[in-house]
């Protein structure tokens, strides 16, 4: 519980920054598609007796990578979705080898509070804290070809070189957060507390950090609710993210 | 092979595949043209909901399938928001509610009834175990699905290249549009049948994209589509019943990943010709792009 929430707060941090330049770039299937994937990572690493962790690390980037490089001139969402079957498929394969019980499938999918361990804890300072560095160190380049490709390129910004790195960092942030949040709702915590704080601050950077503290409060509130009602996580997760999400357009809206 | 033909839960298989395939390539055609992938995706996940809300109140997952299939599709297409970059955040919400509430229904289907199975069978599909009524349900809805398609093929045609010169001519394109993914719903629900909710989008768009690779003309891209996916349902069903005797377990390997990996390995064999032909134009002179 303890480690949960040590690993949750990282997660709603690194989450929320990232997920700002998910929103920005309108690239809610490709955050979808990546931790859906790499839960064949997931389910592979139980399959050898090792570390959800390590799988979700090899196979998470793996994935984004493949969805970067297959859609290049084809129709991206086609290859998108046709990655994430494939992947997916060879994850329950390999349940189906490991004779893994539901209850471990089903933490896999949608989180499981009581799932993380001591050495997740240190993983997850060193992946959130590369992520952190990543963002700061591709910060202008990325968010110049976000907003603007075309002038971005003129002034040299390689597009595709950024696509690339952009699509590692959203498999570094799944990697750290699908064992607690779960792979089929890591990508609520991605999309809804960036596009709340988006519809409210106006800079990037104060988006940015309005998007972290509301992930985190989606987090914090979700681990509490879940060790209360041994309800899944990912249940509180998807709601709390989507009901801020409505509260901060309604907002908006009000204020006119 | 002899037991193959004789087993019952095979012919229910191949049957209720045969209905999943042939509607999912015609409708899968649109969908790839108007670049709806990520809707038919996120119907594919949140077909969850209904699934799992299915086996709660202990009816066939097929309606639950098919109820909430068709009405989330409606709502999508009513509050979808024009600009596409809005609908985009949009879906992710939704979906990301929708998965959130399927999460707790699994739950609850694990703990208060003795469905332990539940949330594989929901997302994965278990074709082996569809009940025979199913056969002749999926049939039926498979017919109106393409009867729906060919009666709307013209205004459906013209709205999807070109909406602009559709709307001119007074082609009613939101209904269209409304109706288009309403229909798709059915078509994920009958899929999800097949390979489960959140593998259902790969027989949805996999067959379709490879065949849109080998034609652009639409009626001969639908045919191929269906052969496509029809060809892999089956070779799936097949290679499942065969790998009975594979190691490691000798306990079957999932028809779903047989089915999937059909689909992506046919998807990049109707590439090949293109690719070729791409290369020695690019070696050839004076070569348009």
């Amino acid at each position: 519980m303890a480690h949960a929430w040590v690993v949750g707060t990282i997660v709603g941090v690194v989450a929320g920054v990232v997920g700002f330049f998910v929103v920005l770039r309108g690239a809610s299937f490709v955050a979808h598609a990546v931790p859906l994937s790499s839960f064949a990572g997931a389910a592979g690493a139980g399959l050898l007796g090792i570390d959800a962790v390590a799988g979700l690390a090899v196979v998470a980037p793996l994935a984004a990578l493949s969805i970067g490089w297959l859609g290049r001139r084809r129709r991206s969402d086609v290859v998108t979705a046709l990655v994430v079957a494939v992947l997916l498929g060879l994850g329950s394969l390999f349940l189906a080898w490991s004779n893994e019980y539901a209850a471990e499938v089903y933490g896999l999918l949608f989180g499981d509070i009581l799932g993380v361990g001591t050495g997740q804890i240190w993983l997850s300072v060193a992946l959130g804290a590369a992520g952190l560095a990543g963002v700061a160190a591709v910060y202008r380049p990325l968010l110049l070809s976000s907003v603007a490709p075309e002038p971005a390129a003129s002034r040299g910004v390689r597009g595709g070189l950024v696509e690339v790195l952009f699509l590692l960092l959203v498999s570094l942030v799944t990697a750290m957060s699908v064992p607690v949040v779960g792979a089929l709702l890591m990508f609520a915590l991605m999309v809804g507390p960036p596009a709340a704080a988006r519809s409210l601050a106006r800079s990037p950077a104060r988006a940015m950090a309005l998007g972290a503290g509301i992930a985190l409060v989606t987090v914090w509130t979700s681990i509490a609710a879940s060790y209360l009602t041994t309800w899944p996580i990912g249940f509180f997760v998807g709601v709390t993210a989507a009901a801020l999400f409505g509260a901060a357009r309604a907002w908006t809206a009000l204020r006119g | 092979m002899t037991g193959f033909f004789s087993s019952g839960p095979v012919h229910v298989a191949l049957g209720a595949g045969a209905a999943a395939a042939v509607v999912s390539g015609v409708v899968g055609v649109f969908v790839v043209l108007r670049g709806q992938s990520f809707a038919g995706h996120a119907l594919g996940d949140l077909g969850t909901l209904g699934g799992s809300g299915a086996f709660l109140a202990n009816v066939n997952p097929l309606w639950g399938f098919v109820g909430v299939g068709a009405v989330v599709a409606g709502a999508m297409e009513l509050f979808g928001v024009q600009r596409r970059r809005g609908r985009d955040v949009a879906t992710g919400v939704v979906l990301g509610a929708a998965l959130g509430v399927s999460a707790l229904l699994l739950y609850l289907d694990t703990t208060t009834t003795s469905t332990a199975g539940a949330t594989v069978t929901v997302l994965f599909g278990s074709l082996f175990s569809a009940s025979p009524s199913s056969v002749p349900e999926m049939a039926g809805l498979a017919a109106a699905g393409v009867a729906v398609v060919a009666a709307l093929y013209r205004p459906l045609l013209l709205s999807s290249v070109h909406p602009e010169l559709a709307s001119v001519r007074g082609v009613p394109v939101r209904l269209v549009a409304l109706g288009f993914l309403v229909l798709v719903g059915v078509t994920v629900a009958l899929t999800s049948m097949v390979v489960g909710t959140i593998l259902s989008p790969a027989l949805l768009v996999g067959p379709a994209a490879g065949a849109l690779r080998v034609s652009r003309r639409p009626p001969v891209a639908m045919a191929v589509a269906a052969a496509l996916g029809l060809a892999a349902t089956w070779a799936g069903v097949v290679l499942s019943y065969l790998s009975d005797r594979w190691p490691p377990s000798h306990a079957g390997w999932p028809v779903s990943f047989f089915v999937v990996a059909c689909v992506f390995v046919t998807y990049l064999a109707a590439d090949l010709p293109g690719a070729i032909r791409r290369r020695r134009a690019r070696r050839g002179p004076c070569s348009p792009g």
